[in-house]
């Protein structure tokens, strides 16, 4: 199964390399005007997922000399073998996972952070006391923007909902005041952990960045983070480089990553910086803070999709016994609207559908979101409650449900007749490509391809 | 400071990104020629503008300069600005009218300034003499409804509110219901940042929009999309879903007083011709200004001076 959808890692930027290659088929060596073609495909990938420019001129280049001349080994296609520098040369650019903070041997650890307005610096702030509690830091949140209205209200609200006390002095105090007398409470109250929130500022704002730079001499923060909306455009390469300039930054927090942008600013950040993307933000809620993986980030910059982390997400959450009872069923197709009803549950233990489909490569591309789009975890409570108001008599035996049996379902789960129609439905789809599943099974160790339509449309009945 | 000056001043940055940058290219060239227009291109791709759109201006252009017979390179810019100019169109679009009260719904993703425009925006409908009441839609976001609330006190508007997690739709309900019984001229209402690709928080959009329209046929008269200007090319993938969801009759481009290029109008306006009605230049509550197409494409191309900032 795995292996499978490893394959549909072949779409969006793939495609189109794909198609570029095609008439290359059975040529033995990538020659220059091969590459040109290609490398063409592979700007307006990452333009359009708003990489730097300049960043993307190096880029291409790079992989232009690596790529000329290559022998294509056996077992890819030329495209495949393009994707494969591509990929490997933006991985290695992104660098390693440095999800870490630099903890002091002397308490407390002081982390700052710092960014433009709007990126997300206090919902930032909140989520990583959240996310570092958990590895038992006790954390303090000190709230050090004094302009914009009500942020230390807001800072204030989301560590009461956390259980993480906040400091702050009101808006009538220096931030750099704040920032020292917080650092003393957090010594004083046992805090090992303090997070300054700061005011979002322009970076050529002298007088405002002159104030960052106060605080930075007044406590010495051991980690200095930039945080920086995903969607940013090609200014992230200056806003980068002024804070890493004037300030020194340790890492950056990349936000609103649950969205549709490709976040090729976090690319080109760390290219003109040298500084690694520790943390994306993935959602509104609190523990919606992740560790940045950006081998991962390198295939959704390219439209590739986060194939490994819903891989990873479905191996976590997929119980093995299960799923061993569930194939063993499949194959004497004994699949009953049970197992369905606990398949779904499994599906929807992997997160919300939404985050779900954005890590499916092919989806990202905007004609295909639309038609998943309307996909609601709403939808599922109701099939949920549709399957639960069955008989076990039912349940087994989906077929022999007739008319009136139908109507006293819908009235039992507050549903329609139609929507019991269609959840039946959704259910004998599943069945036959669960069927078709474990014949394909035994093709592909032969080299079959997965079926580009496994994931998509709305028929589908995963979803 | 008269409002060309204050814009120009703003966008004095987004200039030296662009049109310098483009002056340098054409002054270092003697001809028209193929590497020229590839510079051209460059540069309209890192304010933003997108390749795609960068990709035609310079088809267009090339187009122009053969049909006019165009020879000398810093020719190029006055024509490009004329290209732009065609595509932005030359006249400002006003607010829509309606009501009373005109309903105006500020919608936008996480951070773009919504908060902040609608204070402004709230000033600069009481400066022309009408009746303002704020709605806090934003019933979301901690402390949203309390920075609201500031916004309120700063320039005497009374905000309607609910309190913190209650449904939007009802509080647009009763503050469109507050606005006709206290005869107010607009109706201003907050929404909830969220991320265009989240179905279920734009349908909690939508139903904003029914509540509105059932109870006052017409509203809202005006949705305006906040955009930051700091965004890249997913501005137009905001641009798209917004507009599906509300409607959107309107954007406002915030924060361009940095070094952002807010160029992705350009594409947006090609692509979905929604046009920009305001842009946000600054900090203070009359930082708010009507956009003029003529005017922002003229300052994005002055050249007489190259004050810097």
């Amino acid at each position: 199964m795995i292996k499978g959808v490893k394959q549909m890692v072949f779409s969006g930027l793939a495609e189109k390399l794909q198609e570029t290659f095609r008439r290359l088929k059975g040529k033995g060596r990538l020659t220059e005007a091969d590459v040109d073609e290609a490398m063409k495909e592979v700007k307006r990938a990452l333009l359009g997922a708003d990489v730097n420019f300049q960043v993307v001129k190096k880029f291409v280049q790079r992989v232009k000399e690596r790529a000329i001349g290559q022998d294509i080994l056996d077992s890819l296609t030329p495209g495949q073998q393009v994707i494969k520098i591509v990929r490997d040369e933006l991985a290695a650019l992104m660098g390693g996972t440095q999800s870490k903070i630099n903890v002091s041997p002397k308490p407390p650890t002081l982390v700052m952070l710092v960014g433009l307005h709007g990126a997300g610096k206090t919902t930032s702030a909140a989520k990583l006391a959240n996310t570092l509690r958990k590895t038992g830091r006790r954390p303090l949140l000190v709230a050090g923007d004094v302009y914009r209205p009500a942020a230390i209200k807001q800072l204030q609200v989301l560590g009461q909902q956390l259980d993480v006390p906040v400091f702050s002095m009101g808006d009538r105090q220096s931030p750099v005041d704040i920032a020292r007398a917080a650092v003393e409470h957090a010594v004083g109250t046992g805090r090992d952990l303090v997070i300054i929130d700061t005011a979002g500022r322009l970076q050529i704002d002298q007088e405002m960045m002159d104030e960052l730079a106060a605080i930075k001499a007044a406590v010495h923060p051991h980690e200095i983070l930039l945080v920086v909306d995903a969607m940013t455009g090609q200014v992230a390469v200056n806003v980068a480089e002024a804070f890493n300039s004037r300030l020194g930054l340790d890492g950056v927090i990349l936000t609103k990553l649950d969205g549709d942008a490709r976040g090729g600013a976090a690319l080109s950040m760390k290219a003109v910086t040298g500084c690694p993307v520790k943390f994306a933000g993935v959602g509104e809620k609190l523990d919606a803070l992740e560790p940045f993986h950006p081998d991962r980030m390198a295939d959704r910059i390219l439209g590739m999709g986060d194939v490994l982390t819903l891989i990873e997400k479905a191996q976590a959450s997929f119980d093995a016994d299960q799923v061993a009872k569930l194939n063993q069923k499949i194959k004497n197709v004994e699949f009953t609207l049970d197992d369905f009803l606990e398949q779904l549950q499994e599906v929807r233990k992997l997160g919300p559908i939404q985050q779900i489909i954005g890590m499916i490569p092919g989806l990202g591309s905007m004609k295909k979101m639309k038609e998943l789009g309307d996909i609601d975890d709403k939808e599922l409570v109701y099939v949920e409650a549709i399957i639960k108001s069955m008989t076990p008599w039912e349940r087994n035996r989906p077929h022999e449900i007739n008319g009136s049996r139908r109507r006293r379902i819908a009235r039992g789960s507050g549903t329609s007749v139609q929507q019991v129609n269609s959840v039946l439905k959704q259910f004998e789809q599943t069945k036959k490509m669960m069927r078709q599943f474990s014949e394909m099974g035994k093709s592909m160790k032969k080299g079959g391809r997965v079926p580009g339509n496994l994931f998509t449309g709305k028929g589908n009945p995963l979803f | 400071m008269g409002i060309f000056d204050r814009l120009k001043q703003s966008l004095t940055r987004t200039r030296q990104g662009l049109v310098e940058k483009i002056e340098t290219l054409v002054s270092g060239h003697k001809s028209i020629d193929d590497d020229l227009y590839e510079e051209l291109e460059e540069a309209l791709i890192q304010a933003d503008v997108g390749m795609d759109t960068a990709v035609d201006l310079i088809a267009d252009l090339r187009r122009e300069v053969k049909a006019r017979g165009v020879r000398e390179p810093e020719q190029l810019t006055s024509l490009l600005q004329e290209l732009i100019g065609d595509i932005l169109g030359q006249e400002t679009v006003p607010l829509n009218t309606g009501g009373p009260p005109a309903v105006i719904m500020v919608v936008g993703v996480n951070g773009v300034g919504k908060t902040t425009t609608i204070g402004k925006l709230a000033r600069y409908c009481q400066s022309r003499g009408q009746r303002v009441l704020l709605a806090a839609g934003d019933t979301f976001r901690a402390a949203a409804i309390d920075q609201l609330e500031i916004w309120g006190q700063r320039t005497g508007i009374t905000v309607i509110k609910h309190r913190e997690g209650a449904d939007p739709a009802a509080v647009a309900y009763d503050a469109l219901q507050a606005a006709r019984s206290r005869g107010a001229d607009v109706l201003i209402i907050d929404t909830a940042g969220r991320l265009h690709t989240k179905s279920n928080l734009m349908e909690e959009l939508k139903k904003v929009g029914r509540v509105l329209g059932r109870e006052l046929p017409g509203a809202p008269h005006e949705v305006l999309l906040v955009l930051d200007a700091t965004t890249g090319q997913n501005a137009i993938s905001q641009a798209k879903l917004f507009g599906q969801a509300t409607g959107v009759t309107g954007i406002v481009l915030t924060k361009l007083d940095g070094t952002a290029r807010g160029g992705v109008i350009i594409g947006i306006r090609r692509e979905l011709d929604i046009p920009v009605k305001f842009i946000g230049i600054g900090e203070s509550v009359d930082d708010l200004r009507p956009f003029h197409a003529g005017e922002f494409v003229a300052a994005l191309f002055d050249r007489r001076d190259k004050e810097t900032v």
